[in-house]
């Protein structure tokens, strides 16, 4: 069975650049205290639009094993 | 903990990079890892971890030799091509990647870009084109377009600048390609493919600066400097069906040049040969 993807973000190598807030094709992320945060969970299509995007490999995507 | 990517390729414990927040340098780096990931895991190609080695010269663009695990070498400023030339000819089995900035190989290392252009050895350089000195303070470089503003450039520059794909092609390199940050797929795929080509391969990757070359010329931060080249550099498959009006002030990226020219360290194989069997035919004589 293929496992759903998750997405992760390591906030403390997020430099809060708000690169990935700004091309999110679903505007779901948000720059909040200089950090990124995922502010709307469900709107998330799991993409991966910021991990490609992302200058310091702060946000990403895993495969969730089910 | 990063992922998979991250963690396999890069020095996981020097990480975070010292870039600055929204540094496209970031993002080539990352180009770098998926495109040399793909090969090394491409049955067709005989890339693995122990035969690539990087090599770097001095600048922003030049710390990613310290942050992508594979043999590496951080050299001089501007000699990064030299030391490259020294390892591929020592070792030509060995794919040897150059990590550079438009200052490192297009100033001070510019001679060593056009010879090794020249003798077409097989190189892959990857320029991090940021228009800028950035880790020194913001000094205009040759890539800073005319008229554009730097530390030592307060009333704009008056240099025209390099074109460093076009002075590569131009040098005699059999790969020319330009990228940049935006288009991070598109700029991926060039860079495996000039990691691929047999003779001397430079892609020129226009990075962002933010802090020195954007802030100084009010171009916007790491954002909207993302969404000029969105705008302004086309993939080169729909530059070349655009209208010249369309065209106006935009540059595409792709491949501009490739050739099939006589690699060095092959020719320089062939010259060993040759006198290898001269002396063995004169062996037998005597």
């Amino acid at each position: 069975m293929i496992g759903r993807k998750k997405l992760v973000i390591e906030e403390s190598w997020c430099k809060g650049c708000g690169i990935c807030a700004a091309f999110c094709p679903k505007q779901v992320l948000e720059i909040k205290k200089e950090k990124v945060t995922l502010k709307d969970p469900a709107g998330c299509i799991l993409c991966g639009m910021c991990e490609l995007r992302c200058p310091d490999y702060a946000i990403y995507l895993v495969n969730q094993e089910e | 903990m990063p992922s998979d990517l991250i963690h396999q390729y890069m020095r996981i414990d020097h990480l975070p990079h010292i870039w600055c927040p929204g540094c496209g340098n970031g993002v080539i780096m990352r180009d770098v890892a998926v495109a040399l990931d793909e090969l090394i895991n491409d049955p067709d190609t005989d890339f693995d971890r122990d035969n690539i080695v990087i090599v770097s010269g001095i600048g922003c663009s030049s710390r990613a030799a310290g942050y992508l695990d594979f043999n590496s070498i951080h050299t001089t400023h501007g000699r990064a091509i030299a030391f490259a030339t020294g390892i591929k000819m020592a070792n030509p089995k060995l794919h040897v990647v150059v990590l550079t900035g438009d200052g490192d190989c297009s100033a001070i290392g510019g001679n060593h870009l056009i010879h090794a252009a020249r003798r077409n050895l097989g190189l892959t350089v990857i320029c991090f084109n940021n228009d800028i000195y950035g880790m020194t303070g913001g000094q205009y470089s040759p890539t800073t377009p005319t008229g554009d503003k730097a530390t030592t450039a307060p009333y704009g520059n008056l240099d025209r600048p390099f074109d460093i794909a076009l002075l590569a092609a131009g040098a005699g390199a059999s790969f020319a390609a330009r990228g940049d940050v935006f288009h991070a797929r598109e700029t991926t795929a060039i860079i495996k493919q000039a990691m691929l080509h047999k003779g001397f391969a430079l892609v020129d990757v226009y990075s962002v600066c933010p802090t020195y070359y954007g802030r100084k010329n009010k171009k916007g931060d790491a954002v909207e400097m993302l969404k000029w080249q969105r705008d302004n550099l086309i993939p080169m498959n729909r530059f070349n069906v655009m209208t010249p009006e369309d065209l106006a002030g935009k540059k595409p990226i792709g491949i501009l040049a490739e050739n099939d020219f006589p690699e060095y360290s092959e020719e320089y194989q062939k010259l060993i040969d040759r006198f290898a069997a001269k002396g063995k035919k004169e062996g037998e004589r005597r």
